[in-house]
């Protein structure tokens, strides 16, 4: 096992671990620079696997840095999508500026939420967030001088400084620079004195407030930093799409989002990446699946004759295309990962590395979480 | 008026079952509107397939739906007791949607209507006819409530469940079977939200979407104070009350989104609700 011994605090403070690390991430960025040249039919699908990362991130540094758990991000993904468009084509505004101020305001509606937040803990702000993100819906069907209600509003192609994105290859770039550009930045935040500031509001309000952490202030910035994020993924989500209506900001979004952080695993820069490569993979495979587990179902009792085969092939093809079957799959998938790998795939991940690098001596018990009597919060 | 009385009754049922088990075991249910769907299609089952009485359907669907919101509890979320809330809530949105997957599966997405004794019958009360169907909630929800106040004051399963909720490890010292306890707590309920789910059946229509009510029930659940079981009634007609007067003078759209405002406004002004007691977090 590499292990790192550390003589000052700077090397606590540095972006990468070590250089051994830094050029593994260099590999990965160039792969993802070469990656349109190999599958250059999906650079749409993987644009929106970099809009859900950013997403991911912004919940991430909510809920998995501050401990503050929103089920209102789908609300601020839409306000960033709509105040962007607005300005962009109804405003003319350049495309950039445009893009600053949609990131503005939504981190502006974020401070605006978050301010009662602060009276609030735990389950109370989920639900005000919840409230939150159904009104903000209600708004956007009904102010139809922005949104345009109903039916919709089709969004342009991206108009850089007079440099038109209207390629997939083009518009790839720009999510993969403003994905990179998000986690160097939070990635920075997170090891300022900001970010540990929020690690301490998460661990225990108390503590952090008693050595001299705001409370106030940096849940607050928390909310606007992640609302802020939010509005720049909903500025390239609008063009991913293309077409905005108030019905696609749902609270099945915003469960979404979190099923992505989750999945990923909390508290950690990578779970959000690939939570984001989970939740936008696991609709195509779905329906890779639907197709083909009939057909396993069909060989497997063919052995048993074929009218048997037949028939089953049948019953199981009729199950799964079923349309209700989708969410039941990600209410699954949730409760699994709850039950099971509470720190998602990242933490699995991180399991698998620590057996390999500890080979003969890894012992179970080092991840096992501890089980501690129900505490209270209603103490009186 | 009694419109609003009478869907701020299920509003306020709904919120009984979130608080019933806040109360108890500090979990937030996300999935008890659903399981009030689960109720009102299980009810609708019996009485449109299988033909079976109203009322006999009633109570089997209560058993079933009690039954099963016990074993959900036994083998699901007893395990995730102790963790953060935050997991809770993950979980009872995960298998919301399950439900919501399953009762679709199950029972098709169409809309049904529940033929009851009460539909389309009338009475005229003055100058006022009165629906049988909201009556019926009004009734329901009086007598559940009644049932519900002396199970916990007068019977031994009833203390203990309170005991249970002030201090588990204290009930634990003093011999309640405290896993027992929660698994009864869920069944309860579930029993209630089967309740709620049929007595809203025949007003609106039953489908699969039918648990979204469980979000305007967290509104009720919220402005009575979470801890609090009178205050989840009051807040369920308040509620109700509020919508019925918002979609009365309001322009059209404020209807859906006053409960939300309300809440919003209660959380930020009044966190504890109407007769809700939190106090600050101790170390």
């Amino acid at each position: 096992m590499r292990f790192i011994f550390k003589t000052s605090y700077a090397q606590d403070l540095r972006l990468f671990r070590d250089d051994f690390q830094r050029n593994w991430y260099l590999l990965l960025l160039v792969g993802l620079l070469a990656l349109p040249s190999v599958v250059p039919d999906y650079l749409i699908d993987i644009s929106l696997v970099f809009i859900y990362g950013l997403c991911g991130l912004s919940l991430m540094v909510l809920a998995g840095y501050t401990g503050l758990v929103s089920l209102g991000h789908a609300a601020f993904l839409g306000i960033g999508a709509y105040a962007h468009v607005f300005l962009y084509q109804d405003l003319g505004l350049p495309w950039l500026l445009a893009m600053v101020l949609a990131a503005a305001i939504t981190a502006g509606v974020g401070i605006v939420v978050g301010l009662p937040a602060l009276r609030m803990t735990g389950i109370y702000l989920t639900i005000a967030t919840l409230a939150f993100a159904l009104i903000i819906q209600e708004v956007l069907t009904h102010w139809e001088f922005v949104t345009n209600g109903l039916k919709g509003k089709a969004v342009n192609k991206p108009d850089i400084f007079g440099l038109t994105i209207d390629s997939d290859l083009g518009f790839y770039f720009l999510c993969l620079i403003f994905l990179a550009g998000g986690l160097w930045l939070t990635r920075n935040l997170l090891r300022m004195p900001t970010g540990r500031a929020w690690v301490a509001i998460r661990d225990s309000e108390i503590a952090a407030q008693s050595m001299g952490v705001n409370l106030a202030l940096y849940k607050t910035m928390a909310f606007a930093y992640s609302a802020a994020l939010m509005g720049i993924a909903g500025a390239l989500f609008a063009h991913q799409i293309r077409f905005l209506a108030p019905d696609i900001f749902t609270v099945l979004l915003s469960i979404q989002f979190l099923l992505m952080v989750v999945v990923g695993g909390l508290g950690s820069l990578h779970g959000a990446i690939f939570g984001a490569i989970f939740v936008a993979m696991l609709p195509v495979m779905i329906s890779e699946a639907r197709d083909a587990v009939p057909l396993w179902f069909g060989a497997a009792f063919s052995l048993f004759g074929k009218d048997a085969g037949d028939a089953v092939f049948l019953a199981v093809d009729r199950f799964v295309k079923q349309p209700g079957l989708e969410p039941g799959i990600f209410g699954l998938i949730l409760v699994l990962f709850i039950l099971f790998e509470p720190l998602g795939i990242y933490g699995r991940w991180m399991k698998i590395k620590t057996y390999f690098s500890l080979f003969p001596l890894y012992k179970r018990a080092t991840f096992k979480r501890q089980k501690s009597y129900m505490k209270s919060e209603r103490l009186r | 008026m009694l419109n609003g009385l009478a869907v701020g009754c299920i509003y306020g049922l709904v919120a009984l079952g979130f608080v019933l088990i806040y109360k108890a075991t500090e979990l937030v249910n996300f999935a008890q509107g659903d399981l009030m769907m689960l109720g009102a299609f299980v009810c609708y089952m019996f009485v449109v397939w299988y033909d079976i009485s109203y009322w006999a359907a009633f109570a089997l669907a209560i058993a079933i739906v009690s039954l099963f919101g016990a074993l959900l509890d036994a083998a699901i979320l007893r395990r995730v007791i102790g963790q953060p809330q935050f997991a809770v809530v993950m979980l009872t949105i995960g298998l919301g949607a399950m439900f919501r997957s399953f009762a679709s599966m199950a029972w098709g997405s169409e809309i049904y209507t529940l033929p009851t004794p009460f539909s389309a019958q009338q009475t005229m009360l003055g100058a006022v006819s009165v629906s049988h169907e909201y009556v019926s909630i009004i009734v329901g929800t009086v007598v559940l409530c009644g049932a519900l106040y002396a199970f916990f004051t007068h019977t031994k399963m009833g203390v203990a469940m309170q005991a249970a909720s002030q201090n588990q490890l204290a009930a634990y010292y003093m011999g309640i079977p405290v896993k027992l306890v929660f698994s009864l707590i869920w069944a309860i309920s579930a029993g209630v939200a089967t309740i709620a789910g049929v007595l809203l059946a025949p007003v609106s229509l039953i489908d699969v979407n039918l648990g979204f009510i469980g979000l305007k029930a967290f509104a009720a659940a919220v402005l009575g104070g979470f801890g609090s079981i009178p205050g989840a009634l009051a807040g369920g007609l308040t509620i109700g009350l509020i919508e019925l007067f918002a979609g009365a003078y309001l322009p059209q759209g404020f209807k859906d989104v006053a409960a939300y405002v309300v809440l919003l406004l209660v959380l930020a002004v009044r966190p504890q609700g109407m007769f809700g007691a939190i106090g600050r977090k101790k170390v």
